[in-house]
């Protein structure tokens, strides 16, 4: 209790003298505030459909697919996007990469996306290691069924040749080029994210996700030819 | 022309005008309102919204009136009427003009020489309060019902400190005609304007009026943060308007009431003297009048976004410790000077002293309320006393 009383800060109340009991001095500060305002012609209002709102450079709107140097998507369908999503709005089905593309495995048959479902966070974005999948600065997203909000890969498309060189949407990185995973001849090893005895076997695997038999090289991992 | 139809004439203008101006009242003050907060306001219809009163008007009209079931029907119908009917009646008496130089198919009173004047405004205007309590009640809502006790301890706690303001202007001017108040000080010139001798009840008047109009900062009774809507909470379209135009020609009748008992009506030095015998001298005075009554209306709408709503303890306290004690004093004084028939300069020099001795009797009040109830432990003002503490504090914080 005696700890309690010290910790507790006690305020005065300020003190009133004459003029404030009459109130007087308060009503004319508060009159001429007003009056201030009044006479003086500056708004803040933004006269929106005449007007657009400048909306600041990292604003989260309708999300765009974006195309690599040669129109192609830059999608590689690696899930982590809809992996990431805390809405579950992005449905992707993989195929594997026609013949002519050797830079990548895998590209999305079809990629779904719920406007309607979707919070705007932008961790779809985060996840992406080749950099496919941005936000754009539309915001005035209107429709008249649920299902012209559900945005097909077209669509996504769509809206990145509408937006590719508006100024408030740049391709963030690298464009044109496919994106940072892209670009590895061998998949770099991240090691453990945890901390582990060394003699475990994950702590001498040569490369993620694959388990090799034998000795592991941790120390190389990581390099980019 | 007989007095029949120049009657009928002046209550058809009466009646026609009110809901005009008051849609355009309410369109300056949403106007205000955007101005004081550095908004735009309506300006989608007509050319700086203009026409948004008619839009609104057109709304109200055509909008679904709904009528809950869980009502008392013909109360809850009632209630707007009364409130429209009693604010409308009122102004049956303010003069709206120079009703001596009106020209003959006109006349600028709707009920002239009617020598109660003062006490039937207050008698009409106080019987409002059945519209809201009415509505209220019958809502069979408890925030309606809320709202309506809230609005009727007001208006019954402010009903007193009115007619108090007022009664020295009787004693003084020795009627309560407004015509004749308003004839009086017009033909003494602007000294002869009831501000300058009552100053103080001036003050008095226009606060409680404004708590008796339910306008802010005293709008307790549809405090939306609190009410819902208060008393209207269950009203839609035509009704609930009903009780808005109420609202806004109570405070057009306040207007007027100010201008004509304080401010000297249509009277003004230079321009509109009683005996000015121009032509279209009744327009000019007319004029002079609308002004003052317009500049009213602004200073209330300005308070409206200047002062914030009372807390309702504060309500009651500001009407029963501050106004009314004031009131009595203030007519006291007004009596004092009557009876030995002092100089007229006495009244000023004393609404002047009442006030200050107001504003000194509630500073020491507040500083023993403060140093007084005070139980705080002494830990943090070791070696100081609490009297040079708090004094301290106060030096620190002005």
């Amino acid at each position: 209790m005696a700890k309690r009383e010290k910790s507790v800060m006690y305020v005065e109340e300020p003190e009133i003298g004459f003029w404030e009991a009459t109130f007087v001095p308060a009503i004319v500060e508060g009159l001429r505030t007003t009056m201030k305002h009044l006479v003086s012609r500056e708004t803040v209002t933004e006269q929106y459909p005449e007007q657009k709102p400048d909306l600041p450079l990292h604003y989260r709107g309708v999300h765009r697919l974006n195309r690599d140097e040669k129109d192609r998507v830059k999608c590689v369908a690696c899930m982590l996007c809809a992996t990431a999503c805390p809405a579950h709005c992005i449905t992707i089905e993989a195929a594997p990469a026609p013949k002519d593309w050797p830079d990548r495995d895998k590209f999305p048959q079809t990629f779904e996306l719920d406007e309607l479902r979707c919070i705007y966070c932008g961790m779809c974005e985060e996840a992406c290691p080749v950099d496919a999948i941005e936000l754009t600065h539309i915001y005035d997203l209107t429709g008249q069924t649920r299902d012209e909000l559900l945005y097909t890969k077209d669509k996504l498309l769509n809206v990145f040749d509408k937006t590719r060189d508006n100024p408030r949407d740049p391709v963030r990185t690298g464009r044109g080029v496919l994106g940072p995973a892209s670009e590895f001849q061998a998949l770099p090893t991240l090691g453990p994210a945890t901390q582990v005895a060394t003699s475990d076997r994950s702590a001498k695997i040569g490369t993620a996700g694959v388990i090799e038999s034998g000795t592991g090289n941790v120390t190389d991992g990581g390099a980019r030819s | 022309m007989s007095e029949l139809l120049i009657t009928l004439l002046t209550i058809g203008l009466v009646v026609a005008a009110i809901p005009g101006v008051c849609n355009y009242l309410i369109l300056l003050e949403r106007k205000m309102a955007a101005w004081m907060q550095d908004r735009v306001g309506p300006n989608r219809v007509g050319p700086y919204g203009l026409f948004q009163p008619l839009a609104d008007g057109l709304k109200l009209l055509l909008k679904e009136e709904v009528i809950p079931k869980h009502v008392d029907r013909t109360l809850f119908v009632l209630a707007p009427m009364i409130s429209v009917f009693t604010t409308i009646l009122a102004l049956a008496v303010v003069p709206f003009g120079p009703v001596e130089d009106a020209p003959s198919w006109l006349r600028f009173i709707i009920a002239p020489g009617i020598d109660i004047g003062l006490v039937f405004i207050f008698a009409i205007t106080s019987l409002a309060v059945y519209g809201i309590i009415l509505g209220g009640w019958s809502s069979n809502n408890k925030y309606s019902a809320l709202g309506s006790m809230r609005a009727s301890a007001q208006v019954v706690s402010y009903e007193i400190p009115l007619g108090m303001s007022v009664v020295g202007i009787a004693l003084l001017s020795g009627t309560l005609n407004l015509e004749n108040i308003l004839t009086q000080q017009a033909q003494g010139g602007i000294l002869a304007w009831n501000i300058w001798v009552q100053p103080l009840a001036c003050l008095l008047f226009f606060t409680s009026s404004l708590a008796e109009a339910n306008r802010l900062p005293f709008d307790l009774a549809e405090c939306e943060q609190e009410l819902v809507g208060g008393w209207h909470t269950e009203y839609s379209a035509l009704k609930w308007a009903l009780f808005f135009l109420g609202e806004y020609t109570h405070v057009i009748t306040i207007s007027f009431l100010t201008s004509i008992v304080f401010f000297g009506g249509w009277h003004f030095p230079g321009i509109a003297e009683p005996d000015s015998a121009y032509m279209f001298a009744w327009l000019v005075k007319l004029l002079v009048l609308l002004t003052k009554v317009f500049i009213c209306i602004l200073l209330i709408m300005m308070l409206r976004w200047t002062i914030p709503r009372f807390r309702f303890d504060q309500l009651m306290e500001l009407a029963w410790k501050v106004m009314i004690p004031l009131g009595l004093v203030n007519v006291v004084m007004v009596m004092f000077v009557q009876q030995f028939q002092l100089s007229r300069l006495w009244l000023v020099a004393g609404s002047v002293s009442i006030f200050a001795a107001w504003g000194f009797l509630s500073a020491t009040a507040k500083r023993a309320h403060l140093s007084g109830g005070k139980k705080r432990p002494a830990t943090h003002t070791t070696g100081h006393g609490h009297g040079a503490h708090a004094a301290g504090h106060g030096a620190g914080g002005h």
